[in-house]
């Protein structure tokens, strides 16, 4: 039975910014204004919007996508709100797929913004509140507890060292170079990493992105808008999500179940047999630089403990075989949590449509990837975009 | 268009407390019901899972990670939608349309008792730059809108109090309300102002409670059950969330969503083609304003139909039913997937003392609450 | 980028601009207050905690043991009831040793978090401290011990464990 085919057809998105002096909601409008100018459409041509914006704790709003809706552009439109933590980017995609897919309508507006500097005294304080709330919370548990237990029990497990995940902090930041809305681009050495302060061993400040404000915005549309609105409509080929037991503590954190799991849902709805030949670029999540390799294998993109080589021999590299956030990634560009997904999407539409300027990875791409992760070191969203 | 059905449900409470039991085994007990109504398994046979959440009723940030467990889910496709239960339903109902799934399930539920400063909570809703810094609490957006409803309709206080008496009357025959009650008209309009003119019989309080529904396509729907209660329509609208550019008359937002149900259900005229309607009442005026902006009758008309026993259980078209959020309790976010639960039940005749003669289809419509301006419908028929 | 887009919104604050008062600022502290239900499986863990003793429950079907308890086995779906107590010494499944609070400000001395796996549950612990370590000492895979507070300063908490230490 055939599913009703969908495209990305316009993108937009603002700075990633450490404070923006704009709200959310304007934050929001400008990235979706510039996803609409970019097709030429209008708000009149959406049937729907579909928001993604992870914790209400940053924005100090509850029910903060009420509040941002009309930034949004759902002004009387039918709009809905999707939050699946820090996988919520991508899944915004997914929502958005679905609006359309379903039939009910021809286009939706998918719009994620994050705001995370309104939290004081700082937004990572917010993250106290993820942790169980009778079981965890007393013991003050701080966010960067979870990434360096994660990437500790990874590195264990595979025998790797720092500097075996610092490169993929110096590739990153250095691809951000060439992305304008980039807020920690750098040209950094893996000895700046090693050197840089350690936060919670084995996570020094160098592995991770920053807190950002931001938004991005992509527009969606069934087949015979897309034709009329674009000659490069970019296809939802698959998409895919998963979400792991809360109980973290009782699985062995080395490996993201979740994330195979979403990607062989995604690989299965495109019919892509071998992802690491049927793929030409990937942009996996990369909150801290351990994650791209942690997701790459949870991909299926190399075998488990392989990752660090392949970025070492320079396969990951924009000019590499297979090119791995050639955006820069949340290390370089920044991450505004839910907008960060859209910006991964948004790379990927501009680099099959070859318009990703200085960014652009060689051998015109058909087929790219873009992953998110989110939750209690839980949830894998994948979407698998082709022209 | 493939079709959609409720193929399972199930629900735990509604109590004004719960304190034997935490919001997982909550959640657990509507989903066992449920997936046993059902008849399916949860890793086997759903395919995708949809929870409604907001972390602030909740008290925990990222909700969305405490879901998948008590529900049968881990590794399988879940997430949250912070919206209304109908909203989630709605979600559920969309991706089974895609056709890439055949069996999806939505999960809503409300620990309303846990939380200890309820106001402040809503009042975080409130915007924090041109609303929030006047310091009054929030129901006031209520007090203006009913005020601005009744003049402008000519609704009269005595008509809203009415709906008091009626839906607490109702979830007198409910043995899942948590505030079922026969009240007489003066009790309800001797209560104390609390934002003029509403009055406190007529702010309905909060209960616990969880509610679990398995959806399916059409084939799938008529292998697991003998009664599929189909999705006709959906239609959901967000006006905006602005106090000073809203509709303050007529419920735009209640309006636009019917009118999306009603087009995707191919229905004409809703008084003659539906049978009754659990409609929100999360203050009573909000029943006779969504009575008109849904298109049930003209403005103005609501305030009579109801005087007249129009809308009691034995009237010509019975609003509410179950008790609405006045009689069972008001479920938070799962208040809308409490209109669906009441309108699922009467269609299957499992409604006990209330239930509604001969009927196949109705319509459930909820309301986010203030200071919101969302709302979302669906018609469902035998 | 669309190669065509020169330039993109956004306007960049600086702390600076913050601290010199150019930035119109409306702060609010929210009272936000919770009193969770504890529920059957983790009311049981609590009082059990403030015995001073770990108690995980077992799955009817597929006979997993797992730490903190609950009423039904996320995997089988079938109830788990039988309630098992577990050792108070477990094995270091990962480790961190933290400078940084959970507001984001420094530490000098760090807190060493860790995912600490039972002894009697299959594979399955939960978070705590380690203490009475060096932090160069820690490895996975080290076996520890739970120092309790001594019986009328516990609550029914899990701080009623003050931390693990090598055994």
């Amino acid at each position: 039975m055939g599913m009703r085919k969908v495209a990305v057809v316009g993108a937009g998105m603002t700075k990633f910014m450490r404070r923006a002096q704009e709200t959310g909601r304007e934050l929001a409008f400008q990235a979706t204004k510039m996803a609409l100018d970019s097709c030429e459409m209008t708000l009149d041509d959406i049937d729907s919007v579909a928001l993604g914006t992870a914790p209400d704790a940053f924005d100090g709003l509850h029910m903060k996508g009420e509040y941002l809706s009309d930034g949004a552009g759902a002004w009387n439109k039918p709009y809905m709100r999707c939050y699946v933590g820090g996988g919520t980017g991508v899944f915004a995609a997914i929502q958005g797929w679905y609006h359309v897919a379903s039939g009910l309508f021809d286009t939706c507006l998918v719009v994620c913004e994050e705001k995370m500097s309104s939290c004081k005294p700082h937004p990572q304080g917010a993250f106290l509140t993820i942790f169980d709330h009778t079981t965890e919370r007393a013991l003050k548990p701080n966010l960067v507890w979870i990434f360096a237990l994660e990437m500790n029990r990874y590195m264990t497990v595979h025998g790797l060292e720092k500097k075996d995940i610092a490169r993929v902090a110096v590739k990153n930041k250095r691809n951000a170079l060439d992305h304008p809305c980039a807020q920690l681009a750098a040209d950094i050495t893996v000895e700046d990493v090693l050197n840089s302060e350690v936060l919670a061993w084995p996570v020094q400040r160098l592995d991770i992105s920053p807190t950002s404000d931001g938004a991005a915005a992509m527009v969606f549309a069934a087949e015979h808008v897309a034709k009329r609105v674009t000659d490069k409509p970019v296809w939802v080929k698959g998409v895919g999500w998963s979400l792991d037991t809360a109980y973290w503590t009782n699985r062995d954190l080395y490996y993201p179940k979740y994330v195979e799991s979403a990607a062989r849902m995604a690989y299965d709805m495109a019919g892509i047999k071998e992802p690491r030949k049927e793929i030409h670029v990937v942009e996996p999540y990369d909150p801290f630089d351990y994650k791209e390799l942690h997701h790459l294998e949870g991909l299926l993109l190399c075998e488990k403990g392989e990752a660090p080589r392949l970025t070492a021999d320079g396969v990951t590299a924009r000019d590499g075989d297979m090119p791995v956030c050639p955006s820069g990634g949340l290390l370089g560009v920044g991450n505004p949590i839910a907008a960060s997904g859209i910006m991964k999407l948004n790379e990927i539409f501009w680099q099959l449509r070859g318009e990703a300027g200085k960014r652009q990875v060689p051998g015109q791409p058909r087929t790219g990837l873009a992953q998110s992760w989110g939750d209690l070191m839980q949830v894998g969203c994948v979407v698998v975009l082709g022209i | 268009m493939r079709t959609v059905a409720i193929v399972g449900i199930g629900y735990s409470g509604f109590r004004s407390m719960t304190p034997d039991i935490s919001y997982k085994e909550l959640m657990y007990e509507a989903a066992a019901k449920a997936y046993d109504d059902a008849g399916v398994d949860p890793q086997r046979d759903i395919e995708s899972f949809v929870s409604v959440a907001e972390d602030f009723n909740e008290g925990t940030s990222i909700f969305d990670e405490y879901v998948p467990d008590q529900l049968g889910a881990p590794l399988k496709p879940v997430h949250t939608i912070p919206g209304d239960g109908i909203h989630g339903l709605i979600a559920a109902h969309m991706q089974v349309l895609t056709g890439a799934m055949d069996i999806v399930m939505v999960e809503a539920h409300s620990k309303a008792s846990n939380i200890l400063t309820p106001t402040d909570v809503v009042n975080f809703a409130v915007e924090p730059i041109y609303n929030r810094p006047l310091g009054a609490n929030p129901v006031f957006i209520a007090g203006m809108e009913m005020n601005r409803y009744l003049h402008c309709t000519g609704t009269s206080e005595e008509q809203c109090a009415q709906v008091v008496v009626k839906n607490r009357g109702n979830g007198f025959l409910n043995p899942s309300a948590a505030y079922g009650a026969r009240l007489s008209l003066d009790t309800v309009l001797d209560s104390e102002t609390i934002s003029y003119p509403l009055k406190k019989l007529e702010i309905s309080s909060r209960a616990d409670g969880a509610i679990v529904m398995v959806l399916a396509s059409g084939d799938a729907a008529e292998t697991l059950t003998n009664v599929p209660i189909w999705i006709r329509g959906v239609g959901w609208c967000n006006e905006t969330p602005s106090l000073e550019t809203r509709d303050w008359e007529g419920a735009t937002y209640a309006r636009k969503s019917a009118e999306m149900a009603y087009r995707t259900a191919g229905i004409r005229n809703p008084w003659r083609e539906i049978d009754f309607a659990e409609v929100d009442d999360t203050y009573a005026y909000k029943e006779l304003q969504h009575m008109e902006a849904l298109g049930l009758c003209r403005d103005g008309e609501a305030g009579y139909l109801v005087e007249e026993g129009a809308t009691e259980l034995d009237g010509d078209f019975p609003i509410n039913p179950s008790g609405g959020s006045l009689g069972l309790g008001h479920l938070l976010d799962a208040a809308g997937l409490g209109r669906v639960l009441e309108v699922a039940l009467q269609l299957r005749g499992e409604s006990g003392e209330r239930q509604l003669e001969d009927v196949a289809s109705g319509l459930a419509f909820s309301w986010r609450g203030i200071p919101t301006t969302s709302g979302a419908a669906v018609v469902l028929s035998v | 980028m669309s190669a065509n887009i020169k330039s993109f919104p956004g306007t960049p604050l600086s702390q600076a601009d913050f601290d010199a008062g150019k930035v119109l600022t409306t702060y609010w502290k929210p009272k936000l207050e919770y009193g969770w239900d504890a529920g059957v499986a983790i009311s049981r863990y609590l009082e059990e905690l403030k015995n001073g003793r770990i108690i995980g429950v077992k799955c009817r079907s597929c006979r997993r043991v797992v730490v903190p308890p609950r009423v039904v086995c996320e995997w089988c779906w079938e109830p788990m009831d039988e309630w098992v107590y577990l050792e108070d010494t477990g094995t270091v499944n990962t480790f961190s040793i933290c400078y940084i609070r959970w507001d984001a400000s420094r530490a000098k001395e760090p807190q060493i978090p860790a995912v600490i796996y039972i002894d009697g549950a299959s594979d399955a612990g939960f978070l705590h401290l380690l203490d009475e370590v060096k932090p160069e000492d820690v490895k996975v895979g080290m076996k520890v011990q739970a120092v309790w507070k001594p019986a009328e300063e516990r609550e029914g908490s899990i701080t009623d464990i003050r931390y693990f230490r090598p055994l």
